[in-house]
Protein backbone atom coordinates (compact mmCIF):
# COMPACT_ATOMS: atom_id res chain seq x y z
CA UNK A 1 0.00 0.00 0.00
CA UNK A 2 2.50 2.60 -1.24
CA UNK A 3 0.09 4.62 -3.36
CA UNK A 4 -1.81 6.72 -1.66
CA UNK A 5 -5.42 6.11 -2.84
CA UNK A 6 -7.30 9.29 -4.30
CA UNK A 7 -10.71 10.40 -3.63
CA UNK A 8 -13.72 12.50 -4.77
CA UNK A 9 -14.63 15.21 -2.17
CA UNK A 10 -15.57 18.53 -1.01
CA UNK A 11 -12.75 21.24 -0.69
CA UNK A 12 -14.16 24.00 1.79
CA UNK A 13 -13.90 27.49 2.20
CA UNK A 14 -10.42 26.53 4.61
CA UNK A 15 -9.11 23.71 2.83
CA UNK A 16 -10.45 20.57 5.14
CA UNK A 17 -12.07 17.69 2.93
CA UNK A 18 -15.63 16.49 3.36
CA UNK A 19 -16.99 13.69 2.03
CA UNK A 20 -20.74 14.70 2.69
CA UNK A 21 -22.22 17.86 1.37
CA UNK A 22 -24.86 18.71 4.21
CA UNK A 23 -27.11 21.57 5.19
CA UNK A 24 -27.91 21.17 8.68
CA UNK A 25 -30.17 22.81 10.82
CA UNK A 26 -29.14 23.23 14.13
CA UNK A 27 -30.86 24.23 17.93
CA UNK A 28 -28.93 26.17 20.19
CA UNK A 29 -31.02 24.40 22.70
CA UNK A 30 -34.19 21.99 23.51
CA UNK A 31 -36.80 23.96 23.13
CA UNK A 32 -36.04 25.16 19.89
CA UNK A 33 -36.00 21.56 18.29
CA UNK A 34 -39.31 21.88 16.61
CA UNK A 35 -38.37 25.53 15.08
CA UNK A 36 -35.53 23.15 13.50
CA UNK A 37 -37.79 20.17 12.87
CA UNK A 38 -40.60 22.49 10.69
CA UNK A 39 -37.73 24.21 8.32
CA UNK A 40 -36.77 20.50 7.27
CA UNK A 41 -40.17 20.00 6.74
CA UNK A 42 -40.47 23.04 4.60
CA UNK A 43 -37.18 22.63 2.54
CA UNK A 44 -36.00 19.51 1.30
CA UNK A 45 -32.40 17.41 1.52
CA UNK A 46 -31.73 19.99 4.65
CA UNK A 47 -30.72 18.07 8.05
CA UNK A 48 -32.16 18.98 11.43
CA UNK A 49 -30.04 17.76 14.51
CA UNK A 50 -32.27 17.98 17.12
CA UNK A 51 -30.90 17.25 20.93
CA UNK A 52 -31.64 17.67 24.53
CA UNK A 53 -29.97 20.64 26.19
CA UNK A 54 -28.50 23.62 25.71
CA UNK A 55 -30.04 25.59 28.44
CA UNK A 56 -28.70 26.98 32.23
CA UNK A 57 -25.44 24.49 31.51
CA UNK A 58 -21.87 26.67 32.83
CA UNK A 59 -18.49 26.04 33.59
CA UNK A 60 -16.85 23.06 31.33
CA UNK A 61 -20.21 21.58 29.86
CA UNK A 62 -21.01 25.11 28.54
CA UNK A 63 -17.50 25.17 27.11
CA UNK A 64 -18.35 21.32 25.63
CA UNK A 65 -21.77 22.56 24.90
CA UNK A 66 -20.32 25.20 22.49
CA UNK A 67 -16.99 23.20 20.79
CA UNK A 68 -19.73 20.08 20.27
CA UNK A 69 -22.34 22.87 18.06
CA UNK A 70 -19.50 24.87 16.89
CA UNK A 71 -17.73 22.14 15.87
CA UNK A 72 -20.38 19.94 14.15
CA UNK A 73 -21.41 23.04 11.99
CA UNK A 74 -17.91 24.06 11.14
CA UNK A 75 -17.48 20.26 10.03
CA UNK A 76 -15.98 19.82 6.70
CA UNK A 77 -19.05 17.32 5.32
CA UNK A 78 -21.37 20.38 6.37
CA UNK A 79 -21.81 22.69 3.31
CA UNK A 80 -23.89 25.71 5.27
CA UNK A 81 -25.69 25.36 8.54
CA UNK A 82 -28.88 27.41 9.96
CA UNK A 83 -28.45 27.91 13.63
CA UNK A 84 -31.95 28.49 15.81
CA UNK A 85 -32.15 29.55 19.80
CA UNK A 86 -34.62 30.76 21.42
CA UNK A 87 -32.31 33.60 22.33
CA UNK A 88 -29.85 35.93 20.07
CA UNK A 89 -26.55 35.88 22.05
CA UNK A 90 -26.05 32.26 22.41
CA UNK A 91 -27.48 31.65 18.72
CA UNK A 92 -24.62 34.41 17.49
CA UNK A 93 -21.75 32.87 19.42
CA UNK A 94 -22.32 29.42 17.33
CA UNK A 95 -22.46 31.28 14.26
CA UNK A 96 -20.01 33.34 14.54
CA UNK A 97 -17.68 29.87 15.19
CA UNK A 98 -19.03 28.17 12.58
CA UNK A 99 -18.57 31.21 9.89
CA UNK A 100 -14.61 31.07 10.96
CA UNK A 101 -14.44 28.33 8.50
CA UNK A 102 -15.87 30.41 5.66
CA UNK A 103 -18.31 28.68 5.15
CA UNK A 104 -22.43 30.32 5.05
CA UNK A 105 -24.06 30.39 8.07
CA UNK A 106 -27.02 32.68 9.52
CA UNK A 107 -29.00 32.70 12.94
CA UNK A 108 -32.31 33.20 14.32
CA UNK A 109 -33.61 33.36 17.42
CA UNK A 110 -37.18 33.02 18.46
CA UNK A 111 -37.91 35.41 21.06
CA UNK A 112 -39.85 38.54 20.17
CA UNK A 113 -40.35 36.67 16.70
CA UNK A 114 -42.10 33.63 17.92
CA UNK A 115 -41.46 30.30 16.17
CA UNK A 116 -43.88 30.95 12.75
CA UNK A 117 -41.75 34.11 11.81
CA UNK A 118 -38.90 32.00 12.41
CA UNK A 119 -39.53 29.11 10.73
CA UNK A 120 -40.41 31.34 7.82
CA UNK A 121 -37.35 33.73 7.62
CA UNK A 122 -35.04 30.56 8.34
CA UNK A 123 -36.72 28.48 5.69
CA UNK A 124 -35.89 31.15 3.24
CA UNK A 125 -31.91 31.03 4.37
CA UNK A 126 -32.39 26.90 4.40
CA UNK A 127 -33.67 27.46 0.29
CA UNK A 128 -31.05 29.48 -0.65
CA UNK A 129 -28.16 27.03 1.46
CA UNK A 130 -29.79 23.52 0.09
CA UNK A 131 -29.96 25.07 -3.61
CA UNK A 132 -26.39 26.66 -3.19
CA UNK A 133 -25.12 22.73 -1.75
CA UNK A 134 -26.12 21.04 -4.29
CA UNK A 135 -24.06 23.01 -7.28
CA UNK A 136 -21.18 22.42 -5.08
CA UNK A 137 -19.14 19.63 -7.20
CA UNK A 138 -16.91 16.75 -5.45
CA UNK A 139 -13.37 17.33 -6.76
CA UNK A 140 -10.01 15.16 -6.56
CA UNK A 141 -8.63 14.81 -2.81
CA UNK A 142 -6.63 12.60 -1.30
CA UNK A 143 -7.49 9.90 1.25
CA UNK A 144 -4.87 11.36 3.95
CA UNK A 145 -6.77 14.88 4.20
CA UNK A 146 -9.69 12.68 5.29
CA UNK A 147 -9.59 13.06 8.72
CA UNK A 148 -10.99 9.56 10.35
CA UNK A 149 -12.40 8.51 13.81
CA UNK A 150 -11.91 5.25 14.97
CA UNK A 151 -14.03 3.41 17.86
CA UNK A 152 -15.65 -0.01 18.57
CA UNK A 153 -18.81 -0.94 19.92
CA UNK A 154 -20.66 -4.49 20.92
CA UNK A 155 -17.47 -5.66 20.94
CA UNK A 156 -16.46 -9.37 21.61
CA UNK A 157 -13.76 -11.32 21.17
CA UNK A 158 -13.61 -11.14 17.34
CA UNK A 159 -13.05 -7.41 17.48
CA UNK A 160 -10.07 -8.28 18.91
CA UNK A 161 -8.76 -10.98 17.02
CA UNK A 162 -10.03 -9.57 13.75
CA UNK A 163 -11.95 -6.52 12.97
CA UNK A 164 -9.93 -3.91 15.64
CA UNK A 165 -6.78 -5.47 14.27
CA UNK A 166 -8.01 -4.46 10.51
CA UNK A 167 -8.79 -0.73 11.65
CA UNK A 168 -5.26 -0.78 13.25
CA UNK A 169 -3.50 -1.87 10.01
CA UNK A 170 -5.57 1.12 8.31
CA UNK A 171 -4.42 4.00 11.12
CA UNK A 172 -0.67 2.81 10.51
CA UNK A 173 -1.68 3.48 6.49
CA UNK A 174 -3.10 6.78 7.03
CA UNK A 175 -0.69 8.09 9.60
CA UNK A 176 2.15 6.88 7.43
CA UNK A 177 0.87 8.64 4.25
CA UNK A 178 0.34 11.99 6.50
CA UNK A 179 -2.90 11.76 7.55
CA UNK A 180 -5.05 12.18 10.59
CA UNK A 181 -6.87 9.80 12.94
CA UNK A 182 -8.50 9.59 16.39
CA UNK A 183 -8.95 7.27 19.03
CA UNK A 184 -10.62 7.70 22.58
CA UNK A 185 -12.65 5.89 24.87
CA UNK A 186 -11.03 6.75 27.56
CA UNK A 187 -13.01 4.43 30.28
CA UNK A 188 -12.45 1.31 28.15
CA UNK A 189 -8.82 1.21 28.01
CA UNK A 190 -8.81 0.43 31.59
CA UNK A 191 -6.45 -2.83 31.78
CA UNK A 192 -4.50 -1.53 29.00
CA UNK A 193 -4.01 2.04 30.01
CA UNK A 194 -0.09 1.08 30.67
CA UNK A 195 0.44 0.04 27.12
CA UNK A 196 -1.81 3.29 25.86
CA UNK A 197 0.64 5.33 27.98
CA UNK A 198 3.29 3.42 26.64
CA UNK A 199 2.48 4.21 22.43
CA UNK A 200 2.76 8.32 23.73
CA UNK A 201 5.18 9.55 21.10
CA UNK A 202 6.60 11.26 23.84
CA UNK A 203 6.95 11.13 27.60
CA UNK A 204 4.62 14.57 27.99
CA UNK A 205 1.79 12.74 25.81
CA UNK A 206 1.95 9.78 28.10
CA UNK A 207 1.77 11.64 31.00
CA UNK A 208 -1.18 13.74 29.55
CA UNK A 209 -2.90 10.85 28.30
CA UNK A 210 -2.10 9.15 32.19
CA UNK A 211 -3.65 11.86 33.39
CA UNK A 212 -6.73 12.13 31.95
CA UNK A 213 -7.45 8.35 32.14
CA UNK A 214 -7.11 8.69 35.79
CA UNK A 215 -9.40 11.29 36.12
CA UNK A 216 -11.89 9.14 34.02
CA UNK A 217 -11.22 6.37 36.47
CA UNK A 218 -11.80 8.36 39.43
CA UNK A 219 -15.00 9.17 38.92
CA UNK A 220 -15.85 5.70 37.90
CA UNK A 221 -14.90 4.72 41.06
CA UNK A 222 -16.70 7.57 43.16
CA UNK A 223 -20.18 6.51 41.05
CA UNK A 224 -20.05 2.62 40.89
CA UNK A 225 -22.41 0.82 43.09
CA UNK A 226 -20.81 -2.52 41.46
CA UNK A 227 -17.92 -3.52 39.52
CA UNK A 228 -19.44 -2.29 36.18
CA UNK A 229 -20.13 -5.54 35.18
CA UNK A 230 -23.70 -5.81 32.49
CA UNK A 231 -22.44 -1.71 31.97
CA UNK A 232 -19.20 -1.67 31.32
CA UNK A 233 -18.35 -4.84 29.65
CA UNK A 234 -22.35 -4.80 28.75
CA UNK A 235 -24.64 -7.39 28.25
CA UNK A 236 -23.41 -7.45 24.69
CA UNK A 237 -20.32 -7.92 25.21
CA UNK A 238 -20.52 -10.39 27.99
CA UNK A 239 -23.20 -12.59 25.54
CA UNK A 240 -20.32 -12.47 22.75
CA UNK A 241 -17.68 -13.98 25.37
CA UNK A 242 -16.04 -11.09 26.71
CA UNK A 243 -15.42 -11.44 30.68
CA UNK A 244 -13.92 -8.35 32.03
CA UNK A 245 -12.49 -4.90 31.34
CA UNK A 246 -8.89 -5.59 30.63
CA UNK A 247 -9.98 -8.28 28.44
CA UNK A 248 -12.15 -5.89 26.19
CA UNK A 249 -9.60 -3.25 26.62
CA UNK A 250 -7.07 -5.45 25.20
CA UNK A 251 -9.25 -5.78 21.92
CA UNK A 252 -9.54 -2.29 21.80
CA UNK A 253 -6.25 -0.95 21.69
CA UNK A 254 -5.94 -3.51 18.68
CA UNK A 255 -7.53 -0.42 16.43
CA UNK A 256 -4.44 2.14 17.22
CA UNK A 257 -1.85 -0.61 15.23
CA UNK A 258 1.89 0.51 16.18
CA UNK A 259 1.12 4.00 15.63
CA UNK A 260 2.38 6.29 18.55
CA UNK A 261 -0.58 9.39 19.09
CA UNK A 262 0.91 12.69 18.91
CA UNK A 263 -1.46 14.48 21.30
CA UNK A 264 -3.92 14.01 24.20
CA UNK A 265 -7.22 16.15 23.01
CA UNK A 266 -10.78 17.37 25.30
CA UNK A 267 -13.73 16.19 24.12
CA UNK A 268 -14.65 17.46 20.68
CA UNK A 269 -11.50 19.12 20.24
CA UNK A 270 -9.83 19.59 16.60
CA UNK A 271 -6.30 17.76 16.40
CA UNK A 272 -3.67 20.33 16.04
CA UNK A 273 -1.85 19.20 13.08
CA UNK A 274 -1.67 15.76 11.68
CA UNK A 275 -0.66 11.79 13.38
CA UNK A 276 -2.97 10.06 15.47
CA UNK A 277 -4.76 11.58 18.49
CA UNK A 278 -6.34 10.52 22.13
CA UNK A 279 -9.21 12.34 22.30
CA UNK A 280 -10.92 11.92 26.22
CA UNK A 281 -14.12 10.39 25.36
CA UNK A 282 -16.80 7.98 26.80
CA UNK A 283 -17.17 4.83 25.15
CA UNK A 284 -20.95 4.79 24.14
CA UNK A 285 -21.15 4.31 20.59
CA UNK A 286 -23.43 7.77 19.96
CA UNK A 287 -21.60 10.01 22.53
CA UNK A 288 -18.02 8.93 21.32
CA UNK A 289 -18.92 9.78 17.51
CA UNK A 290 -20.66 12.90 18.09
CA UNK A 291 -17.88 14.22 19.58
CA UNK A 292 -15.38 13.23 16.87
CA UNK A 293 -17.59 14.74 14.33
CA UNK A 294 -17.36 18.10 16.29
CA UNK A 295 -13.93 17.82 16.23
CA UNK A 296 -13.81 17.72 12.29
CA UNK A 297 -13.77 13.87 11.62
CA UNK A 298 -15.62 13.31 8.59
CA UNK A 299 -15.47 9.49 8.11
CA UNK A 300 -15.71 6.70 10.86
CA UNK A 301 -14.48 3.46 11.14
CA UNK A 302 -16.33 1.20 13.51
CA UNK A 303 -15.29 -2.81 14.41
CA UNK A 304 -18.10 -4.58 16.00
CA UNK A 305 -18.49 -7.91 16.98
CA UNK A 306 -21.97 -8.35 18.27
CA UNK A 307 -23.61 -5.80 16.22
CA UNK A 308 -23.53 -2.16 17.24
CA UNK A 309 -25.94 -0.04 14.65
CA UNK A 310 -25.03 3.16 15.82
CA UNK A 311 -24.94 5.52 12.70
CA UNK A 312 -23.90 9.73 12.91
CA UNK A 313 -26.13 12.53 11.02
CA UNK A 314 -23.24 14.18 9.33
CA UNK A 315 -19.73 12.03 9.66
CA UNK A 316 -20.56 8.38 7.98
CA UNK A 317 -19.87 5.24 10.13
CA UNK A 318 -18.41 2.25 8.60
CA UNK A 319 -19.07 -0.81 10.14
CA UNK A 320 -16.51 -3.70 10.14
CA UNK A 321 -17.48 -7.42 11.55
CA UNK A 322 -15.35 -10.67 12.40
CA UNK A 323 -17.86 -12.31 13.38
CA UNK A 324 -19.47 -14.39 11.49
CA UNK A 325 -22.79 -15.44 12.65
CA UNK A 326 -23.20 -11.23 13.06
CA UNK A 327 -22.19 -10.92 9.42
CA UNK A 328 -24.76 -13.57 8.45
CA UNK A 329 -28.08 -12.46 10.95
CA UNK A 330 -27.29 -8.61 10.61
CA UNK A 331 -26.10 -8.15 7.31
CA UNK A 332 -28.03 -5.20 6.49
CA UNK A 333 -25.28 -3.50 9.18
CA UNK A 334 -22.15 -4.27 8.14
CA UNK A 335 -20.06 -2.52 5.68
CA UNK A 336 -16.70 -4.93 5.62
CA UNK A 337 -16.94 -8.77 6.85
CA UNK A 338 -13.29 -9.27 7.89
CA UNK A 339 -14.50 -12.73 9.55
CA UNK A 340 -12.67 -15.21 7.53
CA UNK A 341 -9.62 -13.89 9.50
CA UNK A 342 -10.90 -15.85 12.17
CA UNK A 343 -10.39 -19.24 9.91
CA UNK A 344 -7.37 -18.04 8.67
CA UNK A 345 -8.34 -18.06 5.01
CA UNK A 346 -7.98 -13.46 4.86
CA UNK A 347 -4.51 -12.01 6.40
CA UNK A 348 -4.71 -9.32 8.26
CA UNK A 349 -3.51 -7.30 4.75
CA UNK A 350 -5.95 -8.31 2.69
CA UNK A 351 -8.78 -7.33 5.47
CA UNK A 352 -6.56 -3.75 5.86
CA UNK A 353 -7.07 -3.38 1.99
CA UNK A 354 -10.77 -4.26 1.64
CA UNK A 355 -11.56 -2.03 4.68
CA UNK A 356 -9.47 1.09 2.66
CA UNK A 357 -11.16 -0.36 -0.36
CA UNK A 358 -14.73 0.23 0.80
CA UNK A 359 -13.75 4.24 2.92
CA UNK A 360 -12.64 4.75 -0.46
CA UNK A 361 -15.94 3.92 -1.94
CA UNK A 362 -17.74 5.59 1.46
CA UNK A 363 -15.43 9.14 0.57
CA UNK A 364 -16.72 8.39 -2.99
CA UNK A 365 -20.29 8.82 -2.07
CA UNK A 366 -21.49 5.52 -1.14
CA UNK A 367 -23.94 4.88 1.74
CA UNK A 368 -22.78 3.42 4.40
CA UNK A 369 -25.14 0.58 5.75
CA UNK A 370 -26.36 3.34 8.71
CA UNK A 371 -26.96 6.07 6.41
CA UNK A 372 -28.59 3.80 4.29
CA UNK A 373 -30.68 2.51 7.25
CA UNK A 374 -31.48 6.29 8.67
CA UNK A 375 -28.92 5.66 11.74
CA UNK A 376 -28.31 9.64 12.71
CA UNK A 377 -27.55 9.60 16.29
CA UNK A 378 -26.88 13.10 17.39
CA UNK A 379 -25.88 12.67 21.02
CA UNK A 380 -23.95 15.60 23.44
CA UNK A 381 -21.91 14.29 25.97
CA UNK A 382 -23.37 16.43 29.46
CA UNK A 383 -20.82 16.37 32.03
CA UNK A 384 -22.78 17.60 35.36
CA UNK A 385 -26.24 18.85 35.90
CA UNK A 386 -27.40 22.14 35.01
CA UNK A 387 -27.88 25.01 37.15
CA UNK B 1 -9.28 -27.71 11.70
CA UNK B 2 -9.14 -24.51 14.09
CA UNK B 3 -10.99 -24.68 16.42
CA UNK B 4 -9.62 -21.98 18.96
CA UNK B 5 -6.64 -19.01 18.72
CA UNK B 6 -4.42 -17.85 20.96
CA UNK B 7 -2.92 -13.90 21.32
CA UNK B 8 -0.03 -14.84 23.14
CA UNK B 9 2.29 -18.12 23.65
CA UNK B 10 1.91 -16.83 27.61
CA UNK B 11 -1.77 -17.11 27.31
CA UNK B 12 -4.12 -19.90 29.49
CA UNK B 13 -6.72 -18.82 27.92
CA UNK B 14 -7.46 -19.85 23.87
CA UNK B 15 -10.80 -17.92 22.08
CA UNK B 16 -13.30 -20.25 20.48
CA UNK B 17 -13.46 -19.24 16.78
CA UNK B 18 -16.13 -22.11 16.03
CA UNK B 19 -18.70 -23.13 18.50
CA UNK B 20 -17.18 -25.95 19.90
CA UNK B 21 -18.66 -28.96 21.85
CA UNK B 22 -18.68 -30.73 24.91
CA UNK B 23 -15.86 -33.35 24.83
CA UNK B 24 -14.51 -32.04 21.45
CA UNK B 25 -10.88 -32.54 21.24
CA UNK B 26 -10.43 -29.06 20.41
CA UNK B 27 -7.11 -27.61 18.19
CA UNK B 28 -6.15 -24.34 18.61
CA UNK B 29 -2.62 -22.05 16.97
CA UNK B 30 -1.67 -18.82 18.00
CA UNK B 31 -2.20 -15.55 15.32
CA UNK B 32 1.04 -16.52 13.68
CA UNK B 33 0.05 -20.25 13.53
CA UNK B 34 3.73 -20.78 14.70
CA UNK B 35 2.31 -22.73 17.99
CA UNK B 36 -0.21 -25.71 17.54
CA UNK B 37 -2.23 -26.05 20.92
CA UNK B 38 -4.98 -28.93 21.94
CA UNK B 39 -7.42 -29.65 24.41
CA UNK B 40 -10.19 -31.90 25.28
CA UNK B 41 -13.60 -28.99 26.20
CA UNK B 42 -15.37 -30.26 29.51
CA UNK B 43 -18.11 -28.34 28.26
CA UNK B 44 -19.24 -26.57 24.64
CA UNK B 45 -17.67 -23.45 24.39
CA UNK B 46 -19.67 -20.85 22.06
CA UNK B 47 -17.96 -19.49 18.83
CA UNK B 48 -16.06 -16.14 20.62
CA UNK B 49 -15.73 -17.40 24.39
CA UNK B 50 -12.74 -18.30 25.65
CA UNK B 51 -11.74 -22.08 26.79
CA UNK B 52 -9.01 -22.78 29.56
CA UNK B 53 -5.56 -24.20 28.28
CA UNK B 54 -4.25 -25.49 31.46
CA UNK B 55 -5.87 -26.02 35.10
CA UNK B 56 -6.54 -22.99 37.00
CA UNK B 57 -6.87 -21.95 40.54
CA UNK B 58 -8.97 -19.34 42.90
CA UNK B 59 -6.46 -16.31 42.75
CA UNK B 60 -4.94 -17.22 39.39
CA UNK B 61 -4.41 -14.54 36.98
CA UNK B 62 -5.91 -15.21 33.60
CA UNK B 63 -3.68 -13.89 30.93
CA UNK B 64 -4.92 -13.32 27.05
CA UNK B 65 -3.11 -11.05 24.33
CA UNK B 66 -0.06 -11.68 26.83
CA UNK B 67 -2.02 -9.30 29.58
CA UNK B 68 -3.70 -9.96 32.92
CA UNK B 69 -7.18 -9.83 32.17
CA UNK B 70 -8.50 -10.83 35.72
CA UNK B 71 -8.52 -12.93 38.72
CA UNK B 72 -9.93 -16.67 38.88
CA UNK B 73 -12.98 -16.47 41.31
CA UNK B 74 -13.90 -20.50 40.93
CA UNK B 75 -11.30 -23.73 40.11
CA UNK B 76 -11.26 -24.30 36.32
CA UNK B 77 -10.51 -27.04 34.87
CA UNK B 78 -8.07 -27.08 31.54
CA UNK B 79 -10.86 -27.54 28.45
CA UNK B 80 -13.52 -25.27 30.60
CA UNK B 81 -15.16 -22.38 29.94
CA UNK B 82 -13.86 -19.33 31.01
CA UNK B 83 -16.20 -16.56 31.87
CA UNK B 84 -18.10 -14.34 34.11
CA UNK B 85 -19.21 -17.27 36.54
CA UNK B 86 -15.23 -18.22 36.96
CA UNK B 87 -13.29 -14.91 35.93
CA UNK B 88 -13.91 -11.50 37.68
CA UNK B 89 -12.13 -7.83 36.70
CA UNK B 90 -9.28 -6.84 39.30
CA UNK B 91 -10.53 -3.19 38.54
CA UNK B 92 -13.43 -1.19 39.87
Amino acid sequence: MAKIPKIMGYRRQNGRVGIRNHVVILPVDDISNAACEAVAKVIQGVLPLPHAYGRLQFGEDLELFFRTMIGTGANPNVAAAIVIGIEPEWTGRIVDGIAATGKPVAGFSIERHGDLKTIEEASRKALEYVQGASELARQECSLEEVYVSAKCGESDTTTGLASCPTVGRVVDWLVEWGGTASFGETSELTGAEHIVKQRAATPEVGDAFMKVWNNYNDFINQCKTNDLSESQPTKGNIRGGLTTIEEKAMGNIQKIGRTKYVGVLKPAEAPGGKGLWFMDTSSAAAEAVTLWAASGAVLHVFPTGQGNIVGNPIEPVIKISGNPKTCASMSEHIDVNVSAMLTGEMTLEQAGEELLKMMVRTCNGRLTAAEALGHREFVMTKLYRSA
Amino acid sequence: MRHFLVHDTRDNVGVAVVDIESGQVAGGTTLDNAHPFQVKACEAIPLGHKIALKDLKVGDTVIEYGEDIGKVVANIRAGEHVHVHNLKTKRW
